[in-house]
């Protein structure tokens, strides 16, 4: 089974957040971006299946951020190949484009299955993976904790519901799915292998389709949201603070 | 696309028998937007056997209930394939559906089928004139955006918990149109095939009167002992957060918030946890809530009652002691 894989780099949450001076973005200047976490498992996903079923996993990225890493990375870890889309303007692009962008290269390259992570934290002009499914017009499962092949053309998923409870689907070939957690934790590598990867790999480097999406959504201005009512906090040293927090649950009669 | 209408849809999410709580959240606001559309609120009811669920839907004006042998299990492209023949034939201006599991995949399908704008994670809805304004939620709940959709339909996730849900419960009976699907249900490419129980055995989290629980912070597993200890000398059980679960540290059973279990103990402790909002819809509404963690701009502090910026290893041993040291003394 041949596999793609898109790894998406979102902002870092550990680090302050600044709005660009448009008002309307992110000011990237101090952003740090990281590979989004259900990426990490999607990744994890493709490299199971494909040690289970064979074939051959590829991962693809938009040129921003720590992609390179991200691809390097993801090399280390198993996957065959590595692909950077070049040319990405400076601000990012909205979900639509990302989608039509990817659509074009892999509706070139016809993968069996393509992953993706879900819930991105950077979401809010749609889901990439719902639409390159419709654009390439595959069927499309989100929200999955778990993708297996136990038959030639189809997968089964678990999609994942609240309250821990799952619903098992059978999806035909080729297909996109978008995985909220594989069935283990990512696999780790060490340093040196990624850095081993930078000498001995190579990533594929291709302009991104030019591509033309229609007038979605207009972003009027980005805020951050007015600090909700805060804790009481518990000062001092680490006694004292012990010995508050006792009180405390004395108090509501929680020391029995 | 011509022909939009004014009406304000509402995907009416189900599971065993049972409307989800957040759609009566949808149906509120829908409610307050679709009057100031001028438009009429429309609950979508889809799936096998669910008609006796439209009972419930009285906030609408009429509930279009399609039944269908091939919605009887969720599947997002059988229930977008519906949606989207149904909403071709008489275009609302809005459907709202939860960001939910099933909400998110049906909504970017048909977004992408239809070629209408989607905006995902909406806290807030409003009417300018002919615009729609929403807010949505990105990074965590660290950021908000605005943005503005023009005319023509379009479809948003709503977050739940964003709306009062008391708001979309009336005692009106609804007008229910009832029919089967517009288009065939037949040879699609993804089939339900069973709904999977969590693994029954382990303890319910949802039933224990104190939660110690621990997230990322925690750091290996071997440290989760710690807070066993002041589980057990609490009277309480050990619960997590998501990335806690994914180690499989801990079982599934234990994962608060939107993937796991919803819980209101009367003291909720929050280790090394962050507070995104997938954790703490599943905890915010816990009698007590005490958070420690090392970071003083940590989203956790904005639900706790108390906090605690400080390392959780420098604190959690002195804990445990002070605790047995009381117990003790209650004792003699
Ligand atoms: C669809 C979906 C569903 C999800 N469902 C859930 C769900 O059900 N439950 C859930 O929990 N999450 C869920 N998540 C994940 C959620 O978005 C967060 O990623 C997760 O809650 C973060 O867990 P955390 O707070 O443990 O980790 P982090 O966000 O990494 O936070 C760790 C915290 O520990 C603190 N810390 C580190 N070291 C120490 C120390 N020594 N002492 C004190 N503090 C320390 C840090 O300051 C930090 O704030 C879901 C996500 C998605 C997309
Ligand atoms: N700009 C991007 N570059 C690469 N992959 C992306 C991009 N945007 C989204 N994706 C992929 O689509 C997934 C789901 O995105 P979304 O549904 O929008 O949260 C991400 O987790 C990635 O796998």
């Amino acid at each position: 089974m041949n596999i793609a894989v898109l790894l998406s780099m979102v902002p870092d949450l550990v680090e302050e957040l600044e709005i660009a001076p448009s008002g309307v973005a992110l000011d990237t200047q101090w952003l740090r971006y990281l590979l989004s976490e259900s990426d990490d498992h999607a990744l994890e996903q493709a490299l199971l299946l494909k040690e289970r079923h064979g074939g051959g996993v590829t991962a693809l990225a938009l040129d921003r951020g720590e992609a390179e890493e991200a691809l390097y990375t993801a090399l280390a870890r198993g996957a065959d190949e590595a692909i950077k889309l070049t040319g990405i303007p400076e601000e990012g692009v909205g979900k639509t484009a990302a989608a039509a962008m990817f659509g074009a290269v892999l509706g070139e390259s016809r993968p069996d299955l393509i992953l993706t992570g879900v819930y991105a934290i950077d979401d809010m002009d749609g889901h990439m993976a719902g639409a390159l499914a419709g654009l390439l017009g595959l069927p499309y499962v989100g929200v999955t904790r778990s993708v297996d092949a136990p038959e030639a053309g189809k997968v089964l998923v678990q999609k994942e519901y609240p309250g821990g409870l799952a619903a098992e689907m059978e999806v035909d070939l080729p297909a996109v799915v978008g995985v909220l957690s594989a069935p283990q934790p990512p696999r780790y590598v060490p340093v040196a292998r990624i850095r081993e990867a930078r000498k001995t790999r190579k990533i594929t480097e291709r302009e991104a389709p030019s591509v033309t999406t229609p007038g979605g959504p207009v972003v009027r201005r980005l805020f951050k949201p007015e600090p909700a009512e805060r804790a009481e906090m518990i000062e001092g040293t680490p006694e004292e603070m012990v010995r508050q927090i006792v009180t405390i649950l004395e108090n509501r009669g929680l020391v029995r | 696309m011509s022909g939009t209408g004014r009406d304000v849809w509402v995907y009416v999410e189900h599971l065993k028998g049972q409307v989800a709580g957040h759609t009566y959240e949808l149906l509120g606001k829908g409610s307050e937007v679709a009057a100031a559309l001028g438009g009429r609120l429309v609950a979508v009811l889809a799936g096998s056997a669910v008609q006796p669920l439209a009972a419930t839907l009285g906030m609408a004006e009429s509930v279009l209930c399609v039944e269908d042998a091939g919605l009887a299990g969720f599947t997002p492209e059988g229930h977008a394939t519906a949606l989207r023949a149904l909403a071709e034939g008489e275009p609302p201006r809005l459907v709202l559906v939860g960001a939910t599991s099933e909400g998110m995949d049906l909504a970017a399908l048909l977004a992408a089928w239809m070629r209408i704008p989607l905006v995902v994670n909406c806290r807030e809805i409003g009417v300018e004139g002919d615009r729609i304004v929403v807010t949505s939620q990105m990074c965590g709940g660290k950021l908000l955006g605005e943005m503005e959709i023009g005319d023509g339909m379009a479809i948003l996730t709503v977050l739940p918990g964003a709306f009062p849900s008391q708001k979309g419960i009336s005692e009106r009976t609804p007008g229910v149109r009832l029919l089967a699907s517009p288009v065939p249900l037949d040879g699609l490419r993804t089939r339900f095939t069973q709904m999977l129980e969590p693994e029954a055995g382990d303890v319910d989290i949802t039933r224990a009167p104190v939660l110690i629980a621990v997230g990322r912070g925690i750091q290996r597993q071997d440290n989760i002992p710690l807070a066993e200890a002041l589980a057990m000398l609490l009277g309480g059980e050990v619960c997590a957060s998501r990335p806690v679960i994914d180690q499989g540290w801990l079982p599934l059973t234990r994962q608060v918030g939107k993937s796991g279990m919803i819980v209101k103990p009367k003291l909720y402790l929050a280790l090394g946890i962050s507070g995104a909002p997938e954790h703490v819809e599943g905890m915010k509404d816990s009698d007590l809530i005490i958070a420690i963690n090392a970071d003083p701009r940590a989203p956790i502090f904005d639900v706790a009652d108390y906090g605690v910026t400080e390392d959780m290893f420098e604190l959690l041993p002195a804990l445990t002691e002070e605790l047995e040291k009381r117990k003790a003394q209650g004792a003699t």
